[in-house]
């Protein structure tokens, strides 16, 4: 089924998407024009297919629970921003914060992420195929970021759990972050979200960072840390 | 007091707690941490008073005349506004600051008396989405707990700016009051200190809360009313702001508002009070002719049906409530003194939210403090006191001679000082005088 947001509000587009009949087969979506529509797509709850052809604003796929979404263009802030399941694939760039909070579920994005990419995620699955800007997994809880490219400064910044895996240059750690042995659990585990994806890239060549934990609890001698 | 004590005299500049202070930071380098609201006194309500009826204005006889309490929330763009029975509000505070049986004993008292609660920065537990007839759902900066299944379970939803405590601040829930419970609902290790950021992950500035409004609506179905709650800090364009981004309500939260946990620098010298914040929200909703469209809700430092009244007279149309709710279901009473004394304190002086060892079982996650706390006789002292509440409105309000409390007016009030007659813009009392306002 088509959508053609330069005849259909957003509205009524994302209302269809969001309250699908289940007794129905119809199960795949184009969306054209999307003409940088914010809020596309946000909040769909169930395993639907949807294919925007063309650039969104904001938080598209937000708080997504179930649905796969294509994006064919680039995105706004806050794509996929606390996703909870499901599958949200750019095709294009991503702006600042995408994924931001994300609970579960996986989003990829082909080319770039901007600034505060993973920011306090919390579960999800991000992989970055180009750069991502800095900041990136500011506050990140847990779940995966993934970079194929390279990494702004202050990349893991405060991080808690959440673990990060980074093939190109990381130009620097964010306070509390460090650079951890690269296993062959780690290894397993990163090619796994690879293939996943269907990703060409040899898993033992990436560099894993995550939390020194030593601002878990507060010390007045890491004072100079806060 | 020995004899040489009597004859001495002290230091304005470095009174007894100023000296402590001084020596405990000396010993551990390290600033205060510590709950609830500002301990200073700055100008508030008391230094307000009502006229009442004269010659000229007659008033509504008591019990019988009826005057009306109910205020619809959230028709500026909400499909679903919701109508409190009482402008008395229970503001956000988090399970994880708060216990399981104190966020059920807010539910029960409040939905008894017809009007909302609100969830924290910790999520929504489904004790208080059942106890709680209408539930206001926070969106704050942590995003702890936040889903969009809760988001549609929810009554309204409020995206929090900041805290009259702290506005520009964090939160911090120290690690020693992370259960199990509350590590999982917000997704971190159990133990370890749980930072709140003090900016939301995806937006920043008002034209981004607009679209971070749209979204929620989106999600949402344009349903639920949608609040913004900001601190005292420039209330005037604070509130055209939320206004300009869509609100449907602004919330507005004085300095003297409490807190879980905060840096005592914060809470006694950031923000303005709740007084002049308030007559600046007012008349920023009535410059761009939203007064009573966008409804404004106020809180910090409410404690009596004296206190909502007046606010309500200055333009807010409902009040939120937190410290006195607290205090409601026991905070600060005169029991288990042993227990005051291990944290080093007594009955009336506490502020140790942040220990989890509250002697009195409001504010611990610990399951032998909490049983302290049983919820329905808790929620029937907050039913209580709402009501309290509720009745000294209605007869400030009739000795005014008004059958809705929303009538209530600047013009029915008088100054006690000159700060407060300049701060809310009301005469000194017998006198015409409005200090720095040239009609
Ligand atoms: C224990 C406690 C926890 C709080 N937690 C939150 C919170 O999670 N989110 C929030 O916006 N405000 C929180 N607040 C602030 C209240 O929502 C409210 O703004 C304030 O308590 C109002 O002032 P009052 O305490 O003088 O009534 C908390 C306050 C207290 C006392
Ligand atoms: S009595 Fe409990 S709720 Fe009240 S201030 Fe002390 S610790 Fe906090």
């Amino acid at each position: 089924m088509n959508f053609d947001l330069s005849k259909k509000t957003l509205r009524e587009v994302n209302s269809y998407l969001q309250n699908i009949d289940l007794k129905s087969n119809q199960r795949d979506f184009v969306i054209k024009n999307p003409l940088g529509n914010h809020a596309l797509c946000a909040g769909l709850q169930d395993e639907i297919k949807v294919t925007i052809k063309g650039h969104v604003g904001y938080y598209c796929a937000g708080m997504n629970k179930k649905a796969e979404v294509t994006i064919e263009g680039n995105v706004g802030t806050g794509v996929a921003e606390n996703m909870m399941s499901g599958l949200v694939h750019v095709k294009g760039n991503a702006s600042q914060s995408a994924g931001a909070t994300g609970q579960g579920g996986t989003l990829v994005i082909d080319g770039d992420a901007s600034s505060r990419c993973g920011i306090s995620m919390k579960g999800i699955n991000i992989i970055v195929k180009g750069s991502v800007g800095h900041m990136s997994a500011f506050m990140a809880q847990s779940g995966n970021l993934v970079i194929l490219g390279d990494a702004d400064e202050y990349l893991g910044d405060s991080i808690y759990e959440a673990k990060i895996y980074c093939l190109g240059k990381v130009k620097s750690l964010g306070a509390d972050c460090i650079e951890k042995e690269m296993n062959d659990k780690e290894i397993k585990h990163l090619s796994a979200l690879l293939e996943a994806q269907n990703i060409k890239a040899d898993p033992k060549k990436f560099k894993r960072y995550g939390s020194a934990r030593s601002l878990y609890n507060f010390k007045i001698d890491n004072v100079s840390s806060y | 007091m020995s004899e040489i004590k009597k004859n001495l005299k002290g230091f304005s500049t470095f009174p007894h707690d100023t000296i402590a202070e001084i020596q405990r930071s000396a010993r551990e380098g390290i600033y205060q941490i510590r709950g609830l609201g500002a301990k200073r006194k700055v100008p508030n309500f008391d230094d307000l008073v009502f006229l009442g009826a004269s010659a000229s204005r007659y008033p509504l006889e008591g019990y019988r005349e009826k005057c009306n309490t109910s205020v619809v929330i959230g028709d500026r763009f909400a499909k679903k506004p919701i109508t409190l029975d009482i402008p008395i509000t229970i503001a956000g505070m988090s399970f994880g600051a708060l216990g399981a049986n104190a966020k059920d004993a807010l539910g029960r008292g409040a939905s008894a008396m017809g009007t909302s609660t609100t969830t924290g920065d910790g999520g929504m537990t489904p004790e208080e989405r059942k106890s709680s007839k209408y539930l206001v759902y926070q969106l704050l900066p942590s995003r702890y707990g936040m889903n969009p299944d809760d988001l549609r379970k929810a009554d309204a939803i409020e995206v929090v700016v900041g805290q009259g405590a702290k506005p520009g601040g964090g939160g911090m829930l120290l690690g020693q009051k992370i259960n199990k419970r509350v590590a999982q609902m917000r997704n971190l290790p159990e133990g370890i200190d749980q930072r709140s950021a003090c900016r939301h992950p995806d937006w920043t500035g008002p034209d981004d809360l607009e679209i971070k409004i749209q979204e929620l609506r989106e999600i949402t179905n344009w349903e639920k009313p949608i609040y913004v709650k900001v601190g005292a800090a420039r209330a005037y364009y604070d509130t055209a702001l939320a206004v300009k981004a869509g609100a449907d309500v602004v919330v507005l939260d004085g300095m003297q508002g409490g807190t879980a946990a905060t840096q005592d620098v914060f809470i006694e010298h950031v923000g303005i009070p709740t007084l002049g914040a308030l007559r600046e929200a007012v008349d920023s909703l009535k410059e761009l002719n939203m007064h009573r469209k966008v409804q404004l809700i106020v809180s910090g430092g409410i404690r009596s049906g004296a206190d909502v009244a007046k606010a309500i007279a200055m333009g807010a149309d409902a009040v939120s409530i937190g410290s006195a709710a607290m205090i409601a279901l026991n905070c600060n009473a005169d029991m288990y003194p042993e227990d005051y004394e291990k944290l080093g304190t007594a009955a009336g002086y506490c502020h140790h939210c942040h220990t989890g060892r509250c002697p009195v079982g409001v504010a611990t996650q610990d399951p032998e403090l909490e049983k302290r706390l049983e919820p329905d006789l808790a929620g029937k002292r907050v039913k209580n006191y709402l009501a309290t509440l509720t009745l000294e409105l209605q007869t400030l309000a009739r000795a005014n001679g008004k059958s809705d409390v929303r009538n209530l007016e600047p013009e029915d009030l008088a100054a006690l000082t000159v700060e407060a007659a300049a701060m809310a813009r009301v005469p000194l009392a017998g006198t015409t005088w409005i200090p720095g306002y040239d009609k």
